[in-house]
This record gives structure tokens, C-alpha cells and sequence, in this order.
């Protein structure tokens, strides 16, 4: 038993990911070459708005040494050695330079909620704040005229540089017409064709934009699909979770800015920096998952002890995101904090396989197989029920042990 | 008769699920007007055989503003159709959580969400602060960070916002329009106090992440209790909470609820005259359990009740069995009549598209179908919910601590008139009174969130961790029914569950925008922003500043880029209202 304890404890130590951190000297040198020459492109080039973030942080009364500490961690989260840090500040202040095209659709606004106005406005915010500007005011300047025509100008004036920014579902059914838009009742999909066609990029923001989220939740009655299966022909960055982390989002932001071009993607469009790790890789209730203690009833000794929440259906396991790392509301909590699972909202189809409150083993899902340890490359298209199976097994016999161990 | 038709239209690139018609006379006196929604997900049907413990992760979707509103009540459904009693932390953590959202929403709401239809920036730039920090003294003898330095240093800072034309911020303005009627000072003073609640927000809404998780969308509700065991057992935690809520209340009562009374007096004669009172018809479903007798049974903060005509002196109990969801003119199936209760609710589409006129515009084919949101009824008459309505409940109920907190300001506000008495209960009844009543119930609940907190805290430290009561799912699942009927800061929101066999077999959710956005019903009666709208002098329709007035005072909670054109299709104007909350 122990023997099977340890192989299994190995499996589920290991790194989720093969994201390699560090590429060596040569490779950063170059990047750091292109950056700057893309940076000092980006300064040639006339602001697309009037609005520069230095201006909105004086205004907001943060000062430079604030604005480093961000440009220090945003650093940190695209897995940058620290000497990038002033690229990072430099492309921050050009981000007005890259004019932004905001549309939503099959949504519940939680995204906004989070990014534009609701919780904190963080640095990170105040930079989505200046980049939604931009956009407002390319659009709403020209007073008098139909909005239909603002928006055409704006596609037209920067065809092919600006990033198309989509937050919500699409829905297919009854040719579309759950979703009408503007007062020639546009359908959700002819208008995001229409937007995403001339951009340089499309960024799809939270899960439904990305993998059709809750309307695209079984039996999904209004057809409901992301970004990724409607748009063809242009790069498509996914940024899922419900609501999707505003420092993810302004992190690949400012990747575009610094280089020119999309972050690295895993294979479900994900950006590596942010998507690289699985929940469980980072959770501060690791501990408590390899010593096998866990929470076995809402409220227990064990959930008064903060213990592994795998057995109440935590699907960090699962599911891969930062949230153990970057966390929300200016870092008060998150869900695994407050003593609840992760329902695996960054990963596809996540209603239907692993927003419960079982654990994997005990569910019923069919689902493709594959080996437990993988990277996100070839974690695969949602689940392994196997690989549930194999956690749920740990589980046991590590309780087992422990138990075994405690009783010495 | 000259009329034109003014559509408050979603033409949004930026958000935009809602659409506002009105016809105006030659008068600019608003005739006619009508409420759709433009957008359908379905997440009723989507519910329909999950397993009803997962229910309120779900359901909370529907909307990422009211979004811990809708994740109580659909676990309170199902803990109703199970006969679960949560425990005493488990009620209060969610009062707590709950009543954060209250305090942050209401204030977001009225600072940078509604004030600048009453403040003009542009005047603020022209005041003295000396006097301005003299005038804040004329409305309390505690106002916040209102001192003469302070005021200058806003007004620098004011200077170089409206230099960079941060739109996002003022976008909503309308700055110099003649029917802002506030002083340069009083307008520096709401100014400040704008900005200050920019800060003020972001720890107002760590307090619902302290329990939750997180906010949006928290994360520590399931049925039978809360899971976030740890932070209350913390006093650190506690203590955190609790130091985050004192500055919240400082921040209501010396800033939020004195300005709103400066506005209230400057504006008082829009109130007088009822502008904006629309249905008078006002529905509270209670809310906050304050003993653990059970949900039904215990008192609440809220009382619920209906009143009908704006008539105080007459509560009617309320009876969830008199709710109905008419589907004459939203884009359902079903008979053209007053519709089934949510129990027996039925969301199959119909959709019958808008009618393409010859400007090349779509326009709403008002006499049959418009409309992705249903018309509810209360007893076949229509409804509006939100903080009037409870106000209005509680007055009439009695209610002591509703009577107290709304005395007070109205005594107030008398006083300010230089009225005798108190300023006349139905001062509330208008567009204005809507505005005060939100802020007359955020002072209510900062003060008694400050009783729970020491409430919990001396509870757990008595020995009491215990958050979650169990039940054997698979005997109470069988064969269950039960409704989560409580408030949200919008208003009454409802969600009915049906349970067979430990699966969900119908799923219904009434929400406040149901009540307050919906288009007419089978009797051709309107919803209640589209009679509020009814009578409404628009001075000039470039600059539709009552429209805006009115439509905000109800903190509409649907996606809204509202555009004004004309008859013949040119824009006017344009605005953006809030956030989203269809079904």
C-alpha cells in the first residue's frame, strides 16, 4: 500500500506543466531586441487615443514607484527575467499606441463587472480602463453622426493593427437571432464577423467568449459557441475563467504591445503564462492533498483546518489557471481560500464536467482518457475520468496511510 | 400633431442588451414608450436535470452585477424544497455578504453610475473651496474629507481630468446643460466625493470576498450552509471585516447620505411634483433572516407586502402564489393572458423579430411581441421592485427601523425646505424619492451589519463553528419543491425549483428587471420604467437629462448602450447605461 502511495504521490507532484522558465541567455538577448525595436516602432506611431496611462495614475494619485511595483510583477506573471521590467513599464505607457475594439455579446457583464468598474481599481484595471477609453472615444467622438458609421471609420482607420476584444457567447440557433445588436437588429455573429474581420488579433475574454461558457451549457438551447468556432483565418487568444482575471487580460495586452505578437498558446488558445500551471500545481492546501488530510463534509474538523478539498469536488486538479497565484479582489481571497473547490471555470465545456461538488471519481461522466501526468499541451480536451479515478484512489490510500502513520 | 420618435436603442458596440422606444409631442413631453430586451441564453432549460446541489453555481450566472444574489436565492430554493435550516454562522455570513453587495452596489450606483445626472463637473471647476468646505458644514457637522485643502486639491485634480477628456468616467454628462441645478460649491462637493468613492469602492467590495471568495461571482455558498469555516473562525479575518465596514458607514453616512439629502433639497421640486413616479404599485419579497426559526417563518430586516397606489396606510401580506408571468408580448410561447406561476413556468422561444422600416432601421413590432423578458404580475397588476418598494413595504408594515431611518431623513430633508413639519412621505413617490430611498437603506444596512459582525463573532467565540447542516440528499431529492423569494439591491428576485428523482425537473427565476424592465402585459399595461417615463418633460432632446434621470433612478441592471435618434434615423445623442441581467 504504501509502495502504490508513493508512485501515486510522485504522479501527482510533478509539475503539470513543461513551460520552460528559463531559456537561456541568448534567447532573452534577442527577445530583448526585438522588444525594444517593436517598442521604438510603437513610439513613432501616433497615439490612437488621447488618454496615456502616466496621466490617468497622476490623476488617480499613484506615483511612478507604485507603477514599477505593478511593472515588476506583470514581469513576474509573463515569466520574464526581471531585467524586462522597464520594457514592461515602457510598453504600459504605449498602450495607447494599439487601439482596442471592446464588443459584447451572450453575456452576464461579470467581465466588465470585474475589469472596467466594480472591484479594485488596480493598475491593471486602470490600464484596461485607458485602453476601453481609447475606444469609447474613437467611436463616440464624432457626435451626430449614425454610431454605425464611428464604428466602420474606426475598422477602417486602423485595419489590420487593432485588437478585437470579445467578451460572451454566440448564439447559432434560429439563424442567430437570440442575440440582436444596434437598430438594424445585427445578429451576434454577423456583428462579431464584421468587427473581428479587419483586426490584427481576437481576444476572447471569460468563458463564454471562449468556449461558449453558460449558454453553451447542455442542453445549450440557443446554440451558443465561442470566438474560436466562428472566427477563422485570424490569431485567437482564449483568456477563459468566470469572471476571466483582469491581469491576464491586460497581460496579453501588453505581450501584443511589446512584441508585435500573440503570447505563446497551448493548444485550447490559452496563453502559457497565465494557462501554464494547473490549479492544484500552486494550491496553498497542497500540503494537506500529499499528507492525504481532507475536508470529507462541508464544515468538518477538516474544513476547520483548511484541509484538501478534492473529496467536496475540487477540480483544481483539473484545471489550469493562476488563481492560486494571483488571486482576486487585490489579493483578499479566492474560492479554494473560502473553503470551496474550483469548478474548473477556465477549462471547456467546465458546466457539464466539472462545476459539482463531487469529486471526479464519483461521477459519471465519459469523457477522453489519457495518462494522468501531461502537460498543458496534452492535458487534452477536458477531462481524464481516469485520471479522477487515479486522485480518488490517492485519496483513499493516503488517508489510509496517514491514519496508519498517526496511529504510530 | 407633430410627434417624434425617439429610440433608446442598443446600437452598441460597447454593451448593449437593452432598448428603450419613446415617442415624444411637440411639447418634448414623453407619450409613449416601450422596454425590450434583445438577447436570450436559455439558463432556465439549461438547469433542467442538474443535480439541484450545483443549481446556484449556475444560476448565479445570469448576472455578473446582483451575481451573489442570484446563488443565494437558488440554493434558499432548494434548501426550501429540502427542508434544510441552515446554522446561525451559515445565516449570518450570507446577511454579511449580502449586505456588503447592498452597501457596494448602492454606493457605485449613485456616485459614478447616477450622480452626474444631477452634478455638473464643469461648475465644480468654477467653485471657491473656502466656501465650498463652508457649505459641506451646512448639511452635517461630520462631512467627509470635505475641508477647504482637500476640496482644492480635488478640484486641481478635477482641472486635469477634464484636460485629458477622460470620457469613462464623465461619459454620462451633460456638462452645462441649464437643468443642473446644483451650486459650483455643492457641485464640488459631490466631486470629491465621486472620486473618494473610487477608493472607497475597492474595499467595500473586499468585504464580500472576505466570505465569498471572490466578487464577482463568489464562490463559498452550497446547500445547507457556507464553506468559508476558516474566516470566521479567524478573528483576524473578523476583525478585517469589521474595520472595512466602519469606513464603509463613515464613508454612507457623511458623504453618500448627506449628499443625496443636498440633492434631494436643490431637486426637491421634481419630487413634489412626482416626476418619474410611474406604477405606484410597490412589492417587497423581505429579506435578511434575523433569528433561525426558518426561512418563511423568521423576522427580517425587510418586511415583505404589497402596496397598491402609492396608499401607506394599506400593507397587503404577500403571497407568492399570486405571482404570474404574462408572455403576451415576450418572445414565448403561451396563451395571451395573465401566464402561469413560475412553478408551472414554461420559457419556450417565439421569436418574431423587430419590423425593418424603410430608413433602414429595425423598430419594435410593439403591438404583439418585443421583448426577451417576460411581464410579471402580482395578482394580474403590475409591479415595481427595488429600494422604493421596500422603503414604501416597510412604512407601511410599520416597521420600526424603515420608519426610523426614513423619519429621520425626511425630517431632514423638511427641515432643509424649511417646511414645519417633515417632508411629506410621498416626496418618494418620483424619480427622486427613488434615489433617496437607496440611500436612506444603505445607512440602514452599514449600521446593522455592525450588530451582525459582533453577532458572529460572539457566536463562534461561545464554540460555535458549526456552518452547515446535514441532510441525506437522496431521501429529501425524491420528489421536492420550493421557492428562494428574497431581494436583491435591484429588488424582489425569485428563483421556483422543481425536484425529481435528486434532478431538477423545472426551473423558474423572476428577477428584479423582469418586474421593473418588462414590456406591456395582456392588458396592454406597462412595465415599470415605461411608465415612468409617461409625462416626462424631455427640455431638450439632444440632451435627454430627464430620460437618464429616470432610467438610472431604477439602477437598471441590463446591458444599455442607450442611443437617442430621431424620426429620421439621425443620432442625437448617446449614453451608456449599466450592465446585464436577462435570463
Amino acid at each position: 500500500m504504501i509502495e502504490k502511495r508513493e508512485a501515486l504521490a510522485k504522479m501527482f507532484s510533478a509539475k503539470g506543466s513543461k513551460i520552460n522558465t528559463n531559456r537561456g541567455a541568448e534567447y532573452y538577448d534577442s527577445l530583448m531586441q526585438t522588444m525594444n525595436k517593436r517598442l521604438a516602432e510603437l513610439e513613432q506611431t501616433p497615439a490612437a487615443g488621447k488618454v496615456s496611462i502616466t496621466n490617468v495614475l497622476e490623476a488617480e494619485g499613484l506615483d511612478r514607484r507604485d507603477f514599477m511595483k505593478w511593472a515588476s510583477a506583470a514581469c513576474a506573471a509573463l515569466m520574464l527575467p526581471s531585467n524586462f521590467t522597464p520594457l514592461i513599464a515602457k510598453a504600459a505607457e504605449l498602450m495607447n499606441r494599439v487601439p482596442v475594439i471592446w464588443i459584447e455579446l451572450q453575456d452576464c457583464a461579470g467581465n466588465s463587472e470585474a475589469i472596467l468598474r466594480s472591484d479594485a481599481p488596480t493598475i491593471d484595471e486602470l490600464i484596461l480602463e485607458t485602453i476601453s477609453l481609447e475606444f469609447n472615444e474613437t467611436l463616440m467622438a464624432a457626435a451626430g453622426h449614425a454610431a454605425e458609421e464611428h464604428l466602420e471609420e474606426a475598422m477602417h482607420t486602423f485595419k489590420g493593427k487593432y485588437l478585437c476584444v470579445v467578451e460572451g457567447a454566440i448564439p447559432l440557433a434560429m439563424d442567430g437571432l437570440y442575440g440582436t445588436i444596434g437598430a438594424k437588429a445585427e445578429t451576434f455573429k454577423d456583428h462579431l464577423l464584421r468587427v473581428a474581420k479587419d483586426s490584427a488579433a481576437v481576444v476572447a475574454v471569460g468563458t463564454c467568449a471562449t468556449f461558449g461558457g453558460v449558454p453553451a451549457a447542455s442542453p445549450n438551447p440557443t446554440g451558443a459557441v465561442g470566438v474560436q468556432d466562428i472566427v477563422k483565418g485570424k490569431p485567437i487568444i482564449n483568456i477563459p475563467a468566470c469572471p476571466a482575471n483582469p491581469a491576464n487580460i491586460t497581460g496579453t495586452i501588453l505581450h501584443y504591445v511589446l512584441t508585435g505578437q500573440i503570447p505563446e498558446l497551448d493548444h485550447l488558445n490559452r496563453p502559457k503564462f497565465a494557462f501554464g500551471y494547473r490549479i492544484h500545481d500552486n494550491c496553498e492546501r497542497r500540503a494537506h492533498f500529499d499528507a492525504g488530510e481532507f475536508v470529507e463534509e462541508w464544515g468538518d474538523k477538516g474544513a476547520q483546518n483548511n484541509f484538501c478539498l478534492y473529496k467536496m469536488g475540487c477540480k483544481g486538479p483539473m484545471t489550469f489557471n493562476n488563481c492560486s497565484i494571483v488571486r482576486y479582489n487585490s489579493g483578499t481571497n479566492w474560492p479554494i481560500g473560502a473553503g470551496h473547490g474550483c469548478i474548473g471555470c477556465s477549462e471547456p465545456q467546465f458546466w457539464d464536467k466539472y462545476a459539482q461538488e463531487r469529486p471526479m471519481a464519483d461521477t459519471h461522466f465519459k469523457a477522453p482518457t489519457g495518462g494522468v501526468e501531461k502537460t498543458v499541451d496534452e492535458f487534452g480536451l477536458g477531462l481524464l475520468t481516469a485520471a479522477g479515478i487515479g486522485i480518488g484512489i490517492h485519496a483513499i490510500a493516503s488517508v489510509i496511510a496517514g491514519k496508519k502513520e498517526g496511529d504510530e | 400633431m407633430a410627434s417624434k420618435h425617439i429610440i433608446v436603442d442598443p446600437i452598441t458596440r460597447i454593451e448593449g442588451h437593452l432598448r428603450i422606444e419613446a415617442v415624444i409631442d411637440e411639447n418634448n413631453v414623453i407619450t409613449d414608450a416601450f422596454a425590450s430586451s434583445t438577447m436570450f441564453r436559455g439558463i432556465e432549460t439549461i438547469l433542467k436535470g442538474r443535480d439541484p446541489r450545483d443549481a446556484g453555481l449556475l444560476a448565479m450566472r445570469i448576472c455578473g452585477v446582483c451575481t451573489g444574489t442570484h446563488y443565494q436565492r437558488s440554493i434558499e430554493a432548494v434548501e426550501d424544497a429540502f427542508k434544510v435550516t441552515i446554522p446561525k454562522n451559515a445565516r449570518i455570513v450570507r446577511n454579511l455578504i449580502q449586505g456588503a453587495l447592498y452597501v457596494h452596489d448602492h454606493v457605485v450606483h449613485f456616485y459614478h453610475l447616477h450622480a452626474l445626472d444631477w452634478v455638473d463637473i464643469t461648475s465644480a471647476l468654477k467653485a471657491d473651496p473656502k466656501l465650498a468646505a463652508a457649505e459641506a458644514l451646512k448639511w452635517t457637522d461630520t462631512p467627509h474629507g470635505a475641508g477647504e485643502g482637500e476640496l482644492r486639491v480635488i478640484q486641481e485634480r478635477v482641472g486635469k481630468f477634464v484636460k485629458q477628456g477622460r470620457l469613462g468616467i464623465f461619459s454620462n454628462a451633460y456638462w452645462g446643460n441649464k437643468h443642473y441645478k446644483l451650486s459650483p460649491e455643492q457641485n464640488l462637493i459631490a466631486v470629491a466625493h465621486y472620486l473618494q468613492a473610487l477608493d472607497m469602492q475597492r474595499d467595500m467590495s473586499k468585504m464580500m470576498a472576505i466570505f465569498g471568495g471572490k466578487m464577482p461571482h463568489p464562490q463559498s455558498l452550497v446547500v445547507g450552509g457556507v464553506t468559508c469555516v476558516q474566516d470566521i473562525q479567524n478573528p483576524m479575518r473578523i476583525a478585517e471585516f469589521k474595520s472595512l465596514l466602519n469606513k464603509a458607514r463613515n464613508f454612507v453616512k457623511n458623504a453618500y447620505l448627506v449628499d443625496v439629502l443636498m440633492a434631494g433639497t436643490v431637486y426637491a421640486g421634481d419630487a413634489l411634483e412626482g416626476t418619474g413616479a410611474g406604477l405606484k404599485n410597490y412589492m417587497s419579497y423581505g429579506d435578511f433572516k434575523l433569528d433561525d426559526t426558518g426561512f418563511y417563518t423568521s423576522s427580517q430586516l425587510f418586511p415583505s407586502g404589497v402596496v397598491l397606489n402609492g396608499d401607506l396606510s394599506t400593507l397587503h401580506p404577500l403571497d407568492q402564489t399570486k405571482i404570474t408571468e404574462d408572455v403576451s408580448h415576450a418572445w414565448y410561447e403561451g396563451a395571451n393572458d395573465k401566464g402561469l406561476h413560475p412553478y408551472d413556468g414554461v420559457t419556450n422561444p417565439k421569436y418574431t423579430g423587430l419590423e425593418k422600416k424603410a430608413d433602414g432601421y429595425s423598430y419594435l413590432k410593439t403591438d404583439e411581441k418585443y421583448s426577451w423578458i417576460k411581464s410579471p404580475l402580482y395578482d394580474d397588476t403590475r409591479m415595481e421592485v427595488g429600494p422604493l418598494a421596500r422603503i414604501a413595504v416597510g412604512l407601511a408594515a410599520g416597521d420600526e427601523r424603515t420608519t426610523k431611518y426614513a423619519v429621520d431623513f425626511l425630517t431632514k430633508l423638511g427641515k432643509a425646505l424649511g417646511l414645519e413639519d417633515a417632508a411629506p412621505a410621498s416626496v418618494i413617490f418620483s424619480t427622486v424619492g427613488r434615489t433617496a430611498a437607496r440611500a436612506i437603506e444603505t445607512e440602514l444596512m452599514a449600521d446593522v451589519m455592525m450588530e451582525w459582525v459582533d453577532e458572529l463573532a460572539a457566536n463562534v467565540a461561545s464554540g460555535d463553528v458549526s456552518t452547515w447542516t446535514e441532510f441525506d440528499f437522496d431521501a429529501v431529492s425524491k420528489d421536492a419543491r420550493g421557492f428562494g423569494m428574497a431581494e436583491a439591491p435591484r429588488g424582489g428576485l425569485g428563483h421556483w425549483v422543481i425536484i425529481k428523482e435528486g434532478k431538477i425537473e423545472n426551473y423558474q427565476a423572476v428577477v428584479p428587471s423582469t418586474w421593473n424592465a418588462a414590456p406591456r402585459d395582456y392588458k396592454n399595461r406597462m412595465g415599470a420604467y415605461e411608465s415612468a417615463l409617461i409625462g416626462t418633460k424631455v427640455a431638450d432632446p439632444e440632451q435627454p437629462l430627464e430620460i437618464l434621470r429616470t432610467v438610472h433612478s431604477f439602477d437598471p441592471c441590463i446591458a444599455c448602450a442607450v442611443h437617442i435618434v430621431d424620426t429620421k434615423g439621425r443620432e442625437l445623442s448617446s449614453f451608456k447605461v449599466n450592465t446585464s441581467c436577462a435570463v
